[in-house]
Order: structure tokens, then sequence, then C-alpha cells
């Protein structure tokens, strides 16, 4: 029962906060000074054509009368038209969606695993070379840039060694049949790979520090001591009684990582040519495509709420105790 | 995060506002820990290369500089008139790098105050007098967590003038969630200890309980945020001039990289690429060696046996 008025609040929270997020995307394309009401139509097409325009999108009513004619669209999936393609946005960005998504969670799954189990490992050799090392190595990947390392990798395993393809999703020609083909050929992988790592190992300090941090608050419990006092071998002791305590906080922390690295996904995509998201709202706003850059910023914060509100649900599904508060 | 939970040494009779004391124990970690004092060195001489940033300079950042023959020292690697050599218009990198930290300083130190400033101030509201005010602030850290900065910045700065001050806005808009957060929960213990019945009973007003009492009881906690927002300030600057949204006119290490990589020079000119993103890494390194350090004076369990 709990758990079902738990679902319900967060969904609730969600709606509001999704809301506020749309409203906020609202008035930044039509209050900020530099008149982006008028950017929403083609600076370049002649006064009579933008006259009527803006009379066709509505852009010269009151705002309170746009404010609801854009709820109304938004509800109805209606975002606009480019103006470099005038492509509908949404079927535009439709096909970005999923190569965010999947760039994002590759990361997600590689700085995780790396990050978990390294910092189980620092916590064992807690106060030793290693650990100082490991930890320092941890807080250096942090502090590069992906965009730097990104560029670094790339004239090292690609112009140096010329191993893998640094931009882009496919090789050029390589058509693809389908999702399974699309994301499932390893020509695809190899595309992959570099983005993958050089966010992964940014992305890994913040699991990594925060598992060997909590897994040495864990190591001073008392069912600890106790299983040590039983003669458990170490390993077990820390794979399967520390670890295990320790994965709460790391997992909750999974929600905030996700929102941090979806805004960072603008610059991986970037440089590595991604075609996403992040990378459409760089080429959308350096081309003043308004109703492209309105839409791909909306579908990002989408993307980040709904995967906060699946993290906290998976958090109140390990730990129960946080649903029934 | 998990600092927040901590028992504090002294807290039961809570921290007062004693200047030179507080100062002297916010000093202490960075002596005693190796990697904080490494952190406060480099931070250290970065401060004294953004001061003194024009003197240093052998040659001025922007002159196409020439061989001897008399064309332009296009693409030089790195010799003893060019340290670091030269980018594809001539210019000279050592002095460009030299420069460009002066913004990242001030960005870096300007965000981190107005961000701390605010997500404590938050903290103490939220945490202090809890219900409707508490569940409003929370709501709107919620917001705040929804929208990636990245994406906010490009549009912000695509509207708004690029210019450094606005970089610190945007970097602090989103930024106040973080500390806000972890604070409050800090708060809600506090609240519930003695010292704060006491100044109830003795009569003290909120706002001298929540700043007089609760503040200097949270400030360990600040540090550490100032030097986390820091290092997001000094990042978010590169990103963005990174991609071109920063101000054209000023010369940062975000922008140097963002030529080097739009002039396909990446393929050869690694003097070009690699001094840039190595100074945005020691800037970052340095306020996270000493944020560490801050961290374990709140937590002991994680200091090294």
């Amino acid at each position: 029962m709990a758990s079902r008025q738990y679902l319900l609040r967060r969904v609730l929270h969600l709606l509001i906060t999704q809301l506020a997020v749309i409203t906020i995307i609202f008035g930044l394309f039509r209050l900020l000074p530099g008149d982006p009401a008028a950017a929403m139509v083609d600076p370049l097409a002649p006064p009579e054509t933008r006259e009527l325009l803006l009379h066709q999108l509505g852009l010269d009513r009151p705002l309170p009368l746009q404010y609801v004619t854009y709820l109304g669209n938004l509800i109805r999936g209606e975002l606009g038209r480019s103006f470099r393609s005038n492509q509908p946005v949404v079927a535009v960005l439709q096909d970005k969606i999923l190569n965010t998504l999947v760039l994002t969670l590759a990361a997600f799954l590689f700085a995780y695993t790396l990050g978990m189990l390294g910092g189980v490992v620092l916590a064992w050799y807690r106060g030793t070379k290693v650990d100082a090392v490991g930890s320092v190595i941890a807080l250096v990947f942090r502090s590069a840039p992906i965009f730097w390392t990104g560029v670094l990798a790339m004239m090292f395993f690609t112009f140096h060694l010329g191993w893998l393809p640094h931009a882009g999703m496919r090789t050029p020609g390589y058509e693809a049949s389908g999702i399974l083909g699309t994301y499932l050929s390893l020509d695809f992988l190899q595309h992959l790979i570099l983005p993958v790592v050089v966010s992964g190992l940014y992305y890994m300090g913040l699991p990594l520090l925060l598992m060997r941090n909590t897994m040495l608050e864990v190591l001073g419990e008392d069912f600890i001591e106790m299983a040590r006092a039983k003669g458990m071998r170490r390993s077990r002791l820390m794979f399967m009684h520390a670890a295990r305590n320790a994965l709460l906080p790391v997992i909750t922390a999974s929600a905030l990582f996700i929102g941090w690295a979806m805004g960072g996904q603008v610059l991986l995509e970037y440089i590595f040519s991604w075609p996403g998201l992040g990378r459409e709202i760089v080429l959308a706003v350096e081309n003043r495509d308004y109703p492209m850059a309105q839409g791909a910023f909306l579908f990002i914060s989408i993307l980040v709420m709904t995967l906060n509100l699946l993290a906290d649900l998976i958090y109140s599904w390990l730990d129960p105790r946080i649903a029934s508060r | 995060m998990r600092a927040a939970e901590a028992p504090e040494p002294g807290a039961a009779e809570g921290r007062r506002w004693r200047p030179r004391r507080i100062a002297a124990a916010g000093l202490r970690p960075l002596w005693e820990d190796k990697l904080a004092f490494s952190g406060a060195v480099i931070l250290g001489l970065l401060i004294v290369v953004a001061i003194l940033a024009p003197a240093l300079t052998p040659y001025d950042p922007m002159e196409s500089t020439t061989v001897a023959g008399g064309g332009l020292a296009y693409l030089e690697p790195p010799s003893r008139a060019h340290w670091l050599g030269t980018n594809n218009l001539g210019r000279d990198i050592l002095s460009q790098i030299l420069v460009g930290t002066r913004v990242a300083l001030m960005v870096g130190f300007l965000a981190a105050i107005l961000v701390t400033l605010v997500g404590t101030t938050v903290a103490l509201l939220a945490g202090y007098f809890r219900g409707w005010v508490d569940d409003l602030l929370m709501r709107l850290v919620d917001i705040a967590y929804s929208i990636p900065l990245e994406p906010l910045a490009i549009v912000v700065l695509s509207f708004l003038k690029p210019s450094i001050w606005n970089i610190v806005l945007v970097v602090a808009v989103l930024a106040w969630r973080d500390p806000a957060r972890v604070i409050r929960a800090q708060v809600l213990s506090l609240v519930e200890r003695p010292f704060v019945k006491a100044a109830r009973v003795a009569g003290a007003g909120h706002l001298r309980i929540m700043f007089r009492h609760i503040a200097p009881n949270v400030l360990p906690l600040a540090n550490v945020y100032i030097a986390i927002a820091f290092g997001w300030a000094v990042f978010g600057e590169a990103s963005i001039s990174f991609l071109g949204f920063g101000d054209p006119r000023t010369i940062s290490w975000g922008q140097i990289l963002q030529q080097a990589f739009l002039s396909g020079a990446i393929r050869r000119a690694w003097w070009w690429a690699v001094p840039p993103g190595v100074c945005i890494m020691l800037a970052v390194l340095s306020v996270f060696f000493i944020g560490r350090a801050y961290e374990v004076v709140l937590n002991p369990r994680l200091r090294a046996r």
C-alpha cells in the first residue's frame, strides 16, 4: 500500500516538476532580451512574411494566451518546424533520443561497473599505496574535461594509431536495417568505444569514491566485526557483506549521475559528432534554429526527469524504508 | 554526501563565530593532508600566475608572431622562442594559456562564492523553518536537478551577451542545488540540538539563530561545496567556451581548445591541444584535493588508518 502511495506521490512530483521546467523553457525562449519571440521566426525572411508567420505562430498574441496554446501543442506533440530543414521538430528529434540514450547508458554501465569494483578494491587496501594512487587517479580523471580527453583519445587512437573511428555512429555508406541492425552491428560498437571509454573514465570517479567511502563506513559496523570474529574469508566479507550494504548510496547517486551525464552528453556528442540530442541542441543554437533548440532542450530535460524517477523507484524497491517514510 | 550525517566534534554546545579560531581550524587540514597541501600549492601558483599574467607573457597573446625569415610562425612546434609553440595564426600559445588563467579563476571564485551563499541560505531556511518553506524550496531543488547545465547555458548565452558574468550566473542558477540539499540535511539535525533550543529560550530571533548559531556549524560542509562549486564553474566556463558560446574577446582555456579543435590542427599540433586541458585539470584537481581533506575532517571514518 505504502509503495503505491509513494509511486503516486513521486509521479505527482514529476508532473509538477515537468510543468515547471516546461514553463521555464517557454519563458526562456520568449522573455529573455534579444527578442527571442521574433527569433522563433526566421530572421532572414522579408518583413511582410515575418509578420504573417508571427501571426500564424500566434507570437503576436498576449503571453498568457501563447502559454496556453503552447501547452496544448505540447500535449499534441506539436513543437513546430525546423528553420533549417523545415521538417517537424518532433520527427527529427525522435531518432536522436535513442542514440543519446544508448550512449549515456553504455557510459553509465562502464563507469559504474569500473567504479564500484574499484571502490571495493580501494576500501580493501585502505591506507596503503594502492588506495592513495587509486583515489588520485580517479580524481585526475574527474578533473579532466571530457572534451579534452576526447580530443587526446582521438589524436592517439584515431590519427596516430588509426585503430578506432572518431566521428559519428557508423561508417559513411553503411546502411543499417532496423533497430537491431543499427545498434548491434560491429561497426556501431567500434564507433561506440571511444566516446564510452572517454566519458566513462570521467564519470567513474563519482561511484568509485562514493563506494570507497561508504565501504569504509560499513566496515566500521558491528555486523562486520561479528563476521570477522566468526573467521569469515576476507573476500566473502568484502563482497557479500560489506559491498552489498554499501551499494545503497551509490545507487541513489546514480539518479544525480544521470542528470549530470545528460548535460555532459552535449560536449561528448559534439566532439564525437554523435547524432544525438546534445549535438542537435548545439547545432540548433549555432544556426539560430530556435524551434529545434527548444525541442531538443525539452526532450533532454524530460529524459533526465524520467530517469530520475526510475532511479528513485529502484531505490525505494531496494530500501523499502524510503517509501514508507 | 555521507558527510552530512557525521557527528561533529564539539557540536553539542555549538560553534560560534570566532573568526580567528574558525580560520585556524579551517586551514589546519591543508597542513595535515599531503594531497590538500599540494592542492593548495597548485591553486596558489595559479592565483599568482593569474595576477601577474600580463607581466609574465613573452608575447602579446593576440599578436601574430613571425619566424626568422619573416613569414608567419604558423603552427610552430615548441622551441626556445615559443615554449609551447604557436597556433595557426602565429600566436604564442604559452602567452594565451597564461592569460587564460585569469578568466578561469575569476569565474571559479565568483561562482563558488555565489553558489555556496545561495545554497547555504536555502538550506538554512528549509531546514530551520521546515513545513511548507521546506517543501517549496525542495521542489525548487528538484526542478534545478531536472535541468541539465550545458543545454541551459547554451540557450541562455545565445540570448544574453556572452560575458563571463553571464557564465557565472548560469552556473550559479543550477549549481546551488547540491549544497542546498546536503547542508539542509545537516541543518535538520542541528535544529534539534540543545544549543538551538537554549538560544530560542533566551529569546533569540529566527535570523539570529539561523545565521549566528546554526551557520557556523555548517561552515565545514560549506567549505567542501566552495571547492566543488569552484571545480564545476571552471569546467562550465571551459565547456561553454569550447562549444563557442563564450565571450569571443576574452582568451580562455576552453576557447584555446575550441580553436585547436575547429582548425583541425589536433591531427598534429599536440602542443596546442594538450596545455589548455592540463591547466583545466590542474585547477579543478587542486580544489578537489582541498575539498577532500575537509570531507575527511567532517567524517573521520574516511581517514586512512
